[in-house]
């Protein structure tokens, strides 16, 4: 018996007339680990709550065809009778808590199972172990960050040791560390506890490697089901933003099969004599100088700057350091990425320099406006219309004029960030621009757009400053890298400098070539290949 | 500025039914008595209680809005009450009140009920904070599974809003403009958030279906937690406290009375009563334990 099954199955929401889901016939077998990729609005996350059974029961709309769910039928049986078989964690993680506490979110799903006080006890101390958080147990959820609430709220989907689980997206949140661990977690459980996975994912690059199949959807159809690497040789003729980095990195090279992750990469780069076995080329300074920091520092530039601070401080009100002492200059039109793990100071520092929050202690100093686009775009989106939010020619240099007469929230995840782009930035050229994790739940071919977005404000004189976990985004963008850690800068350096030099900070092509050439981007590590290749078949 | 270290946890470990028996019989003993003195009583046995379980800043705020309210109340009464038989000041003819005479009966009486008010919010301060609301719907939903289900809906919400206004507020200052000013901006914030809590409530609450909330299963008969030594000594101190309002009730103790003239019996008997309100309050935390570390 298949842990999930889709047969033939059709569903299109109330109100719509085109179908979310068109003929879907899918299944997931137990203990396999599937990834469902696609690009926006393809279906994925309808998918995911037709097999939990939100779709129809909890959405309403029409559908047909069969979905089984460890053998119940969605037609019969509700979300809450799935729960018992199948775990679900849903993209926005503030709204898949339900209790005050965390040990009584996790006991929640357990106790609705009817199960007795010492099981339960049992069940929340072996998810918090799992999932690292048993320092978290007596903390009240609304005090914890996106990332905790993320790891809480699949506890919370994993507590009852279901069969299935079912991930929309759930390293969004997570910077690179936390989001790899999340993903060697699901992995770990898929092999130890034998539990189906079924992930919805925009970052391929970080589950392809693990995963057993690649089901692909495009506009409500499943239009690719293989394994990661047939996967990929089908997105490279058909779907070239479902490619990940190091399949096109393969493809500059002119190197085939595509590679599923860094592993496999490295192996084939080492047979064709490209790579040598174990070649990490160490960052620059921590070979020379073994007591100075591992990472470079760049120095405050006395020139003309668009945005600067000075031994910048800020406290929580209990005494909590969370910005210490830092120094930062953004020069005009430079293209800056900020970096570090959740709870560094990256949001914090961004809400200083655009003057919501007060530091406790420093300077902040600007050469005009700073403005500020917080994570999520729909918070500025405040009227009934689009043409409310902007002005007509503004919504027109924005690609947005079409969609004039929309609700703000019936437009796509895409169309909202440049709407919500358009209305800091409101026309006027401002000296800086700030913003905070741009890129989440966003596809490739959207953050192409949002690039090319902020390299035109570049070229306008503009300085960028880009708070963001996705390295691929840095590397594709940044001139400039500064990496923060508890609250200071610990590495500020051109991008190729950082983001070639370590694991985790590091893109999926700079992992895959050991940093050489300091090559991040597939482009670069194409480069470097073909001239190995130039002078190895040179005569 | 840091909150100093609570020295137990007693009422913040025990179940919640008896902590919201405590927090009960301390709102019970200020809404029975108008006497200043037991009034003073139960603020100090409240904020005494507060200090000791580390929970004095959740207090802090409810009094913060308490006071001007009360302050308010007492004016009001200065002002339109005219049961006093001694006259402190004349107003004369004000438009809306007719003559106003502000008598200290009245005057006395408006602070007292602002004391009174004050101690009101500030003990159902702290009955919210020592109360486990995880706890309480656990329960509740044994008994009013539909109410539980609505609570805990709604008390979900309430963070997953305000922190929806939160961004909001400050997605509006991020705005070129500032986000505008004045009643219409604020309307339009209002809205904004009003019309995005019915997706959010709906998020919630397919939450609570994928946790499977809706087919619950009772647990096995049996499954009950003994009484701990938090739960004995927080009951000891409720109960202690809800004899003392019988008995204050029953003999007529603290008598108080502040029309025509001010009566206030203040003896021996009213001071024992007053003392015993706070050890009675303070035992549970005091001699309950310590708090784990």
């Amino acid at each position: 018996m298949s842990a999930l099954a889709f047969d033939r199955f059709s569903y299109t929401y109330p109100g719509q007339e085109a179908p979310a889901l068109s003929e879907i016939t899918l299944a997931v077998e137990p203990g396999e680990f599937v990834v469902c990729a696609g690009l926006s609005a393809s279906g994925k996350s309808t998918l995911l709550r037709a097999a939990s059974g939100l779709v129809p029961h909890f959405h309403g709309g029409a559908a047909s065809g069969q979905v089984l769910v460890g053998g119940l039928d969605t037609r019969d049986n509700g979300p809450g009778e799935l729960a018992r078989v199948a775990g679900t964690l849903l993209q926005d993680p503030e709204t898949q808590v339900v209790m005050q506490t965390v040990g009584a979110e996790l006991a929640f799903p357990l106790e609705n199972r009817g199960l007795g006080r010492a099981a339960v006890a049992r069940g929340v101390e072996e998810i918090a172990l799992t999932l690292s958080i048993g320092d978290l147990l007596e903390r009240p959820v609304d005090q914890l960050s996106g990332g905790e609430l993320q790891r809480v709220a699949l506890g919370a989907a994993l507590a009852a040791r279901p069969s299935l689980v079912l991930l929309d997206e759930p390293t969004s949140q997570l910077d690179p560390v936390a989001g790899d661990e999340l993903i060697w977690m699901l992995r770990r459980l898929n092999e130890e506890w034998g539990t189906a996975v079924l992930l919805v994912e925009h970052r391929l690059e970080r589950c392809l490697a693990h995963a057993d199949r690649v089901a692909v959807l495009s506009a409500g159809e499943l239009v690719c089901d293989a394994s990661p690497s047939e996967m990929l040789g089908w997105a490279a003729e058909h779907q070239p933003a479902l490619q990940t980095p190091a399949a096109r990195l393969f493809e500059r090279a002119g190197l085939r099969p595509p590679p599923s992750g860094v592993k496999e990469a490295r192996a084939t780069l080492q047979s064709h004599g490209l790579l040598e076995a174990g070649a990490v080329e160490a960052p620059a300074e921590a070979v020379s100088e073994t007591h100075r920091p591992r990472w470079p520092r760049r120095k405050v530039a006395a020139q003309a700057t668009a945005l600067s601070c000075r031994a910048i401080n800020y406290e929580l009100p209990d005494g909590r350091a969370v910005l210490r002492d830092l120094d930062l200059a953004l020069e005009p039109g430079e293209l800056t990425a900020l970096m570090g793990r959740n709870g560094a100071g990256k949001s914090t520092l961004l809400r200083i320099l655009a003057g919501l929050e007060q530091p406790t202690g420093g300077k902040v100093q600007s050469e005009g406006r700073v403005a500020l686009l917080l994570q999520n775009p729909g918070d500025y989106l405040i009227h009934e219309r689009v043409d409310d939010e902007v002005d007509p020619e503004v919504l027109a240099e924005y690609g947005l004029a079409d969609l004039a007469a929309s609700h703000p929230r019936d437009i796509s995840g895409g169309q909202r960030q440049r709407l919500a782009l358009a209305v800091v930035l409101g026309g006027a050229r401002p000296s800086a621009v700030l913003l905070d994790e741009p890129t989440r739940g966003m596809d490739r071919a959207a953050k192409g757009e949002l690039i090319a977005k902020l390299r035109g404000l570049s070229a306008a004189g503009t300085a960028v400053l880009v708070a963001t976990h996705d390295t691929e985004l840095a590397a594709a963008l940044a001139q400039r890298v500064v990496l923060l850690s508890g609250g200071r800068v610990v590495a500020d350096a051109p991008t190729a400098e950082v983001l070639s030099g370590g694991w985790h900070f590091a893109t999926e092509t700079a992992r895959i070539l050991g940093g050489q050439g300091q090559a991040c981007t597939p482009e670069e590590g194409g480069a470097v290949l073909r001239s190995k290749m130039t002078v190895e078949t040179a005569p | 500025m840091s909150t100093p270290a609570a020295t137990s946890d007693v009422l913040l470990r025990a179940r919640s039914s008896v902590s919201a028996l405590f927090g009960f019989a301390l709102v019970a003993l200020a809404l029975a008595f108008t006497h200043p003195l037991v009034l003073a009583a139960v603020a100090a046995a409240t904020f005494g209680v507060a200090r000791l379980s580390g929970v004095q800043a959740k207090l802090r705020g409810a009094v913060r809005f308490a006071i001007p309210l009360a302050l308010g109340l007492a004016v009001i009464n200065a002002l339109l009450v005219r049961d006093g038989v001694t006259v402190i000041w004349r107003f004369g003819e004000l438009p809306l009140f007719g003559p106003v005479d502000v008598t200290s009966e009245a005057l006395v009486y408006g602070f007292l009920l602002a004391l009174r008010v004050v101690v009101i919010i500030a003990a159902s301060a702290l009955l919210v904070a020592i109360v486990n609301p995880d706890d309480v719907l656990r329960r509740m939903r044994r008994s009013a599974f539909r109410s539980a289900l609505t609570a805990a809906l709604a008390t979900r919400m309430i963070g997953v809003l305000t922190s929806d206004a939160r961004r909001m507020d400050q997605a509006r200052r991020c705005r070129p403009d500032g986000g505008g000013s004045g009643r219409r901006a604020q309307l339009l914030m209002v809205g904004s958030v009003a019309s995005g809590a019915l997706d959010r409530a709906v998020d919630v609450a397919a939450t609570l279906e994928l946790r499977g909330y809706a087919t619950r299963v009772a647990p096995p008969r049996g499954d009950r937690l003994p009484y701990s030594r938090a739960d004995r000594a927080v009951l000891a101190s409720a109960l202690g406290l809800f004899a003392l309002l019988v008995v204050g009730i029953a003999a007529g103790l603290a008598h108080f009375e502040a029309y025509p003239r001010l009566t206030l019996v203040t003896g021996v008997t009213e001071l024992l009563f007053a003392a015993l309100i706070v050890l009675t309050a303070l035992a549970a935390p005091l001699l309950g334990g310590r708090r784990r570390r």
